[in-house]
């Protein structure tokens, strides 16, 4: 009630406008200011009734006053310089950075040129002088053909025939629609990014689970970035890194090592103790537990965490593009930007090819069973190995024949060059042409109805409320939910993002992912639900939950470009697009949880369809289904963020602007909180209400 | 006697927060209840006792009594709270940990209930496991766990994985395993609970017949207490964590110490369990008949004979030496009197 009346007593003080400006950059004479640690920040003073001074309007500046300098003033080291031999000042984290940096950026020149030939691995054991002194030292590349048929000889052993065709004709597809150079930048970079982010999670799971103390430092970490934005990250990253491959792999890194480590530490824990009383009874010493018992039992979680680590690096791949990343994700950003659809979709569609590739092969790997090798000769064992040196050997020949037969211009036995492949580009431009003079008019009244009649009124919503309304409404929701505590953090996160300078933002940002997952849940809910109904569509629509899951989030924009332009009706409907996923998935799970005996039981006292999938059946998958909300709302709000790419006035927007910005760094960190904070509200509220439905029904 | 190859002096195990204070308050006066009310739970209360060479120590009791706690005790598992342990008169819980994995990959081997083979290693892999642990050979080992897949019967299903084996097969592979390294002490944690019956009956079997061949010293884990019976050199009930009778199966059967033992006891068929030297008087009357029986034979293979005669029967040892006599009234007592039912 308290809360109603919060709402009425304050009216919309006349001097506001709805989403403020940017405080620290606007100087205005009616501003209020403030001065904390030495930073100060101005804003315009409201009724704190109505809305929450920027108390913590100070921290993005100190973020990046601290980040400035670590860079350029901490510890300052004499370090040897190999180019201009002698020693040289710099500040040590600089120095550790740009070692890293050129680690990285090593890794990856030695991969992709392995796959599209090149200098810079020569280079970097010799030097420029050397490689002009003997021009023949070129690292010449894979021929298409001998990458293709390697993938797939790599797919038949790990997945089998079907695996190994799909393999097979989408390298074929991509060399021949003119897209293997960006493609291969893509892999290469992804083939240093797994193994890495798959090494470090690996590693940092079992610290964990080997001490205490280092889940404990750890968990927070996990949690902010599970709901954290891979846009925010970017801008930090910018700064410590600079822009290119290598900063994308570090960010990568960042932002796949989290999953990792919990797939790692939960397949840990499910070892059975008996698994390790054996594995100590034989005498093992700590590290053989681990390397011989525990990490080959718990084999399938880790593998599955390999999984993630990939998917996580393809959606990275498209984003890291903003600053610098090379291949199929940049010209995808390219095409965007230029509005060019026909171009997006081609690259999208290649870098979607990979990603399944690469999750199937994944998955394959994770659930094949290890066979024994024992009583097989050389060939038998080795017949993978050498089916593909076979291939190789073909491979240059084709690739020599080739380079006699096509004299002129490009050997496309080769490597088929970018645009100059079959392109469908302008076939798919005419299309969006012609959808738009053919439709243009339902979609702009479908457009202005969802805009004038449910967006706005609802964003108005959002926005009319108060702050201190919106903060009893959640607290309470808090204490109904989980008692004191879920109230008190709770409400620590809410109060983050009110007393931070963008609180109108993050309601537009919430308004926005609230309204896509009310719509996600509709439609995931209801189909989840008539799925389950039958043994073939169930698994069909996990299949297609799979498939869709596995595209990078940047692809879903372009569809709906094509469709509805620059609106926020298109942000929306990739949120309801990506978001149903998880909802549909967890509906489908949730339903199938159920245990058979309650099913034949309920059958046989004669319940109908309907009793029984309301009786029986939601009420027992609604805590499960309630995780799959969990998850609707962590895909909403990526996409929401990523979302402002195309143009939307919330969080997302001044993530994207604080990239371009040099002293955005402390801003985008801080919105990208904000976002993680958002999603954490729900993901406790919900966690706790699940955690206690289930101990209810004594489910787990 | 030599000196005995397990030897446990009063051994604690308390879990929780502050159970070593706990115990060092209660100076040797251990009360569930109370350790109970301060967040501590007694998993071993008190155990002293011993095992010699080539003996077989059963411990029965339900679940919660704290027997798998005492094994893993010993085994060292988890350490136990107070007390002492010696094994060959090594003080156990002194040891290093090096010394402790030595122990263990020469002198120690265990089966546990759910089997707990490695599930991405073959049938020989698994038995090899402790061998390669312990550094040797992968050949030498591999022939090593070879000749164990022949001593439990898996020949021929050496390169198999543990999920392509019936429960009973697995469980051979992790009897095979803890032989591996021919350990002195053979630790059993409830081996054959999570088998079917039949099976069970069939692995008891097969287990007596290893260790009539191997004669280890071995601590055998059940909550079944036919099992207990038909296994035991001596058994040991435990309920709370504390031992209630150690003796063997004869006495136990015979004369309960608690009431809680002969809970246990009432249901048992004795005939099956007792022998004639378990009931027979050790005098030799005069008035003997012709029929004599041995003294380790089960009751009920020779009670009809012995119930058939009018006269005492004379009982002899295996060098056909009369030791005692027994007649038909003492049999019929045996089996039918002395229980509540029969009130």
């Amino acid at each position: 009630m308290s809360f109603f009346a919060l709402c009425f007593a304050i009216d919309v003080p006349e001097t506001y406008k709805f989403i403020r400006g940017q405080a620290e950059f606007v100087k205005d004479p009616n501003q209020s200011a403030f001065v904390f640690l030495g930073k100060e920040v101005r804003y315009y003073a409201f009724d704190v009734f109505w809305r929450l001074p920027p108390l913590l309007g100070w921290l993005p500046i100190w973020i990046n006053d601290s980040l400035f300098f670590l860079m350029n003033d901490w510890m300052p080291m004499e370090f040897w310089n190999e180019d201009t031999q002698e020693y040289k000042t710099r500040p040590l984290v600089l120095q550790i950075t740009r070692n890293l940096t050129a680690f990285m950026t090593f890794l990856i020149e030695l991969i992709r040129e392995i796959l599209l030939g090149g200098l810079e691995t020569i280079v970097a054991f010799t030097s420029w002088d050397w490689i002009d002194a003997n021009p023949w030292a070129e690292l010449p590349g894979l021929p298409w053909t001998i990458v293709a048929t390697g993938s797939a000889i790599l797919a038949y052993k790990l997945g089998g025939k079907g695996l190994a065709i799909y393999a097979l004709l989408s390298m074929t597809y991509i060399s021949i629609f003119g897209q293997w150079k960006p493609s291969m930048q893509t892999l290469s970079f992804i083939l240093v990014a797994a193994p890495l982010s798959f090494i470090f999670g690996l590693s940092l799971g079992v610290a964990a689970y080997k001490s205490k103390r280092v889940e404990k430092a750890l968990y927070p970490i996990l949690l902010v970035m599970q709901t954290m934005p891979q846009y925010a990250v970017l801008v930090p990253a910018l700064v410590l890194f600079g822009v290119g491959d290598h900063a994308a792999v570090i960010i990568t890194m960042i932002v796949a090592v989290p999953p990792m480590i919990l797939l790692t530490l939960l397949g840990l824990r499910a070892v059975p103790p008996e698994v390790i009383e054996a594995g100590r009874m034989s005498g093992c010493n700590n590290w053989q537990l681990m390397s011989k018992v525990l990490i080959p039992t718990a084999r399938r979680d880790i593998l599955i965490g390999v999984n993630q680590v990939i998917m996580v690096c393809f959606s990275m791949a498209v984003i890291s593009a903003f600053i610098g990343a090379k291949g199929l994700g940049f010209n995808l950003l390219l095409a965007l930007n230029q509005l060019n659809i026909g171009l997006a979709l081609e690259a999208g569609l290649c870098i979607s090819l990979i990603a399944i590739l690469l999750d199937k092969m994944s998955l394959a790997w994770a659930n094949k069973q290890v066979d024994y090798f024992g009583n097989l000769n050389f060939f038998q064992r080795n017949k993978n190995a050498l089916s593909f040196g076979v291939v190789v050997i073909a491979g240059i020949l084709l690739a020599y024949f080739g380079s006699i037969y096509f004299k002129e211009g490009y050997n496309y036995l080769f490597e088929v060059p970018h645009n100059k492949g079959i392109s469908t580009a302008d076939f798919w431009n005419k299309g969006v042409d012609w959808i738009f003079d053919t439709f243009f008019v339902y979609i702009k009244a479908f457009n202005t109805w969802l805009i004038v009649d449910v967006l706005q009124p609802m964003r108005a919503l959002y926005l009319r409320m108060p702050a201190i309304a919106t903060l009893v409404l959640v607290v309470g929701a808090g204490y109904l939910i989980g008692g004191v505590r879920s109230a008190l953090v709770v409400c620590g996160l809410t109060l983050f993002i009110a007393l931070s300078p963008w609180w109108d933002r993050a309601l537009v940002t919430t308004y926005m992912a609230t309204f896509g997952v009310l719509v996600s849940c509709t439609i995931g809910f209801t189909v989840g639900t008539l799925c389950f109904q039958n043994k073939h569509s169930t698994n069909f629509m996990l299949n297609v939950c799979d498939i869709f899951q596995t595209f990078p989030s940047f692809v879903y924009l372009i569809p709906v470009m094509m469709l509805f332009g620059i609106t926020d009706t298109s942000v929306l409907i990739a949120v309801i697009v990506y978001a149903t996923i998880p909802a549909t998935r967890y509906t489908i799970e949730g339903l199938r949880s159920v245990p058979a005996g309650l099913h034949d039981a309920a059958t046989m006292s004669g319940v109908t369809k309907f009793q029984r999938l309301f009786k029986i059946e939601f009420p027992l998958a609604f805590p499960h289904m309630m995780l799959g909300l969990n998850q609707t709302i962590v895909f909403a709000l990526f996409m929401v963020i990523i979302g402002a790419f195309i143009g939307t006035e919330d969080l997302g927007q001044y993530i994207l602007k604080a990239l371009s910005d040099k002293k955005g760094a402390g801003i985008g960190l801080t919105l990208g909180i904000c976002v993680a904070f958002i999603g954490l509200i729900f993901d406790n509220l919900i966690r706790t209400w699940v955690g206690q439905r289930k101990k209810h029904l004594g489910i787990d | 006697m030599s000196e005995p190859v397990i030897k446990c002096q009063s051994v604690y195990k308390i879990f929780g927060a502050n159970a070593e204070r706990m115990l060092k308050e209660a100076n040797g006066n251990v009360d569930a209840k109370t350790f109970q009310d301060n967040g501590c739970i007694v998993g071993v209360n008190n155990a002293s006792f011993e095992v010699s060479k080539g003996e077989m120590l059963v411990v029965m009791g339900l679940s919660g009594s704290g027997k798998s706690t005492l094994l893993r005790c010993i085994s060292r598992l988890t350490d136990a709270t107070g007390g002492k342990i010696f094994i060959e008169g090594q003080d156990l819980l002194n040891l290093n940990n090096k010394e402790l994995i030595d122990l263990r990959r020469n002198k120690m081997g265990m089966v546990f209930q759910s089997f707990a083979l490695l599930p991405h290693k073959t049938v020989l892999e698994n038995i090899a496991f402790p061998l390669q642990i312990k550094g040797i050979k992968t050949e030498d080992s591999i022939n090593k766990a070879m000749d164990m897949v022949k001593l439990v019967g898996l020949d021929g299903r050496e390169n198999y994985f543990p999920r392509e084996l019936s429960g009973g097969q697995q469980q051979r592979v992790g009897i095979a395993r803890s032989l591996a390294v021919e350990p002195d002490i053979w630790f059993l944690d409830e081996p054959f609970s999570a088998l079917d019956p039949l099976i069970r009956k069939e692995m008891q079997d097969e287990f007596l017949r290893l260790q009539e061949k191997l004669q280890k010293t071995i601590m055998f884990i059940t909550h079944d207490f036919d099992e207990a019976l038909k296994l035991a050199d001596r058994i040991a009930i435990m309920k709370d964590g504390i031992i209630e009778q150690l003796d063997t199966p004869a006495n136990i059967v015979l004369n309960p110490a608690t009431e809680y033992v002969r809970k246990f006891t009432e249901e048992v068929p004795r005939e099956k369990v007792l022998l004639i030297k378990d009931v027979m008087d050790e005098t030799t009357s005069s008035d003997i008949g012709d029929l004599k029986v041995s003294k380790d034979e089960i009751i009920e293979n020779v009670a009809e004979k012995i119930l058939t005669q009018e006269k005492t029967v004379a009982v002899i040892d295996s060098k056909n030496n009369v030791v005692g006599s027994i007649n038909p009234a003492k049999i019929i007592n045996t089996v039918f009197g002395g229980r509540k039912s029969n009130n």
